[in-house]
């Protein structure tokens, strides 16, 4: 797959061209000049917290909202000149689930294809083959309000693949659902991406991002702190493994101070103390041999939280 | 996968068809929503002129006597301004909740903008499927008028637009207001209370505008409601209006649609761009 890939985005032109991108609001910049590129087929995401940007930034790709200045095309177009025109190719799948609670579940889908001036008969056969493929079939005729938080997610999304998108936006596609209802909408997307659909998403979830996007860029109060793929991020700014101890909420700080020097690095969250270091069990038994005796303990891959940590000094959900 | 390449940019047929027909779209959308309320339409739609006719008409009408009013009986003076309100209360639904619904509470709008349909589109979808649903039920109304022999066939079918007229003057307005809303803390409420219900009361629907004193009359001359009932009247038995005062009349209603149905589409742009 990946020298395929490669290959692709070497010989097709980006689908979107973000350069110097900058959103203001009264006198607050929602989006402070972030330039990236998305080439065709690329599953490419936003990672940060809230309020980094990401939603204004996907508003912006999305071309609903204008920005205030940079250079933004969307499929070869400009959004302010070409709206209609670069909609017409894009799903949108918003943070805020906005169905309409008033129609069905399959008439949601209908009425939304013919804003792409997609006949009745096109728009009946596209919504039950959209409804098969969120697993909704059964629930076609039913009420959108009856549907559970990962239903309404899915139909949201075959909503906005009722124009056969060349590009997919996803906003929090995950966010408030259960692991299960997770697990079934990641798979959903795997199908899309493996069919060839340009992703692009945000989200806050680093387990999502390491999932979904082939390459990302991790943003925070409006700019882009590094770009890469989730391993070369990890590889960049952390370290393969991480200790995790817990001394007690009001031992972790003092303690880490006496275990500075402990890995790479040593960071200290108000619950647990970090330890970057190559070689997690190592370091533990290194440290209960010096008489640390933390209450758990435990080692894991390093994560693109770390990477974010790492970054900003901030935990990704606060 | 040699399949994704970069395929030259056609303009797209999907969104020259949503630029031409965006609004169209809206209103079936709209139109489709109205549908899973059906029964209240339809029954408002027989039920109320029925209700009013034999109430006011029959009921009031034989307590008024015998006495023509501007002309006729009481029952001819009332069924247009009685049918131009009954478009005026479908207005006062259709661009109230919906609207503020649509910005804030089930955001379809921000759903639909998504689509390759611009705001200003949503806006004049909102507009074409009030005029279907306050012109059928005016033509509902006026059948029912036909059976209490209130009008006769002919000119007065004419009423039935002017009818739909004075629904949109009344209610494009309104939906200005709604869409400059964050939220409803009762004004909804108020504009039925404080603006439907006197307009309604003071604009010559039940008396004559000039039998009430001249410190009363003013609220008449600002209602869309007044200005639409003369001209129904005009068309439903030829009520004497002065040509001037009739040119004042179809000005009145079109100088409240034209200018705050533009100023509807420059607010939700605002609001859905933003």
């Amino acid at each position: 797959m990946s020298p395929v890939g490669v290959t692709l985005i070497i010989v097709s032109s980006p689908v979107i061209v973000a350069s110097e991108l900058v959103k203001r609001y009264g006198g607050v910049t929602a989006v402070g000049g972030i330039s990236f590129e998305v080439a065709p087929g690329e599953s490419f995401g936003l990672l940060g917290p809230n309020g980094a940007g990401k939603s204004t930034t996907m508003r912006m790709v999305g071309a609903v909202s204008t920005r205030t200045s940079g250079r933004l095309t969307i499929l070869g177009l400009d959004p302010d000149h070409d709206g209609p025109e670069i909609r017409a190719q894009l799903g949108v799948v918003p943070q805020a689930d906005n169905l309409d609670e008033e129609l069905r579940v399959r008439e949601n889908l209908m009425v939304y294809g013919r804003y792409f001036g997609l006949p009745m008969s096109y728009v009946r056969r596209k919504a039950d083959d959209l409804l098969a493929f969120a697993q909704l079939q059964d629930k076609a005729k039913s009420k959108v309000t009856d549907l559970s938080g990962g239903m309404k997610r899915r139909l949201t999304i075959a909503r906005g693949l009722m124009n056969d998108p060349r590009i997919l936006l996803l906003d929090e596609p995950t966010t408030g659902l259960d692991p299960q209802a997770r697990h079934i909408l990641w798979d959903r997307l795997f199908r899309l991406k493996e069919q060839g659909t340009t992703l692009v998403l945000t989200t806050h979830y680093m387990d999502e991002a390491e999932q979904l996007c082939d390459r990302l860029i991790v943003v925070d109060k409006g700019v882009i702190m590094a770009e890469g793929t989730p391993a070369s991020l990890i590889r960049e700014y952390s370290t393969r493994e991480v200790l995790e101890l817990r001394f007690g909420a009001d031992r972790n700080a003092e303690m880490a101070e006496s275990l500075s020097g402990s890995g790479d690095r040593v960071e200290a969250l108000p619950d647990r103390v970090l330890v970057y270091t190559a070689d997690g069990e190592g370091e533990l038994a290194r440290l209960t041999e010096a008489g640390i005796r933390p209450l758990t303990s435990l080692v894991r891959r390093s994560s693109l939280e770390d990477v974010f940590l790492r970054l900003t000094g901030r935990s990704l959900i606060e | 996968m040699t399949a994704i390449q970069t395929r030259v940019l056609d303009a797209s047929p999907s969104a020259a068809k949503a630029r031409r027909f965006g609004a169209w779209y809206v209103a079936e959308h709209r139109l489709r929503v109205m549908r899973s309320y059906v029964s209240t339409v339809v029954i408002g739609a027989i039920g109320t002129p029925l209700l009013y006719l034999i109430a006011m008409g029959v009921g009031l009408g034989h307590l008024v006597g015998s006495t023509p009013i501007d002309g006729v009986s009481y029952l001819q003076f009332v069924a247009p301004a009685l049918m131009c309100s009954a478009a005026v209360t479908v207005a006062s639904e259709e661009f109230t909740y919906p609207v503020l619904s649509g910005f804030k509470w089930n955001p379809t709008f921000i759903g639909i903008s998504s689509s390759p349909i611009t705001p200003g589109q949503i806006i004049d979808g909102m507009v074409i499927s009030v005029i279907v649903r306050a012109f059928v039920t005016s033509v509902i109304y006026w059948v029912i008028i036909l059976f209490f022999g209130a009008m006769t066939v002919g000119v007065s079918a004419l009423s039935v637009i002017v009818a739909t007229l004075v629904g949109l003057a009344f209610g494009i307005p309104i939906m200005t207001y709604i869409a400059t809303l964050e939220r409803d803390t009762g004004q909804i409420a108020m504009v039925m209370r404080l603006v439907l219900l006197p307009l309604t009361l003071f604009s010559g629907t039940f008396f004559p505008l000039t039998s009430m004193p001249v410190y009363l009359q003013w609220i008449g001359w600002i209602s869309p409601i007044w200005h639409g009932t003369q001209l129904a009247r005009v068309l439903a038995y030829g009520a004497q209006v002065p040509g001037w005062l009739i040119v004042v009349h179809v000005l009145f209603l079109l100088a409240l649609i034209v200018p705050f149905w533009w100023l509807s589409r420059r607010i939700a742009k605002r609001r859905l761009t933003a």
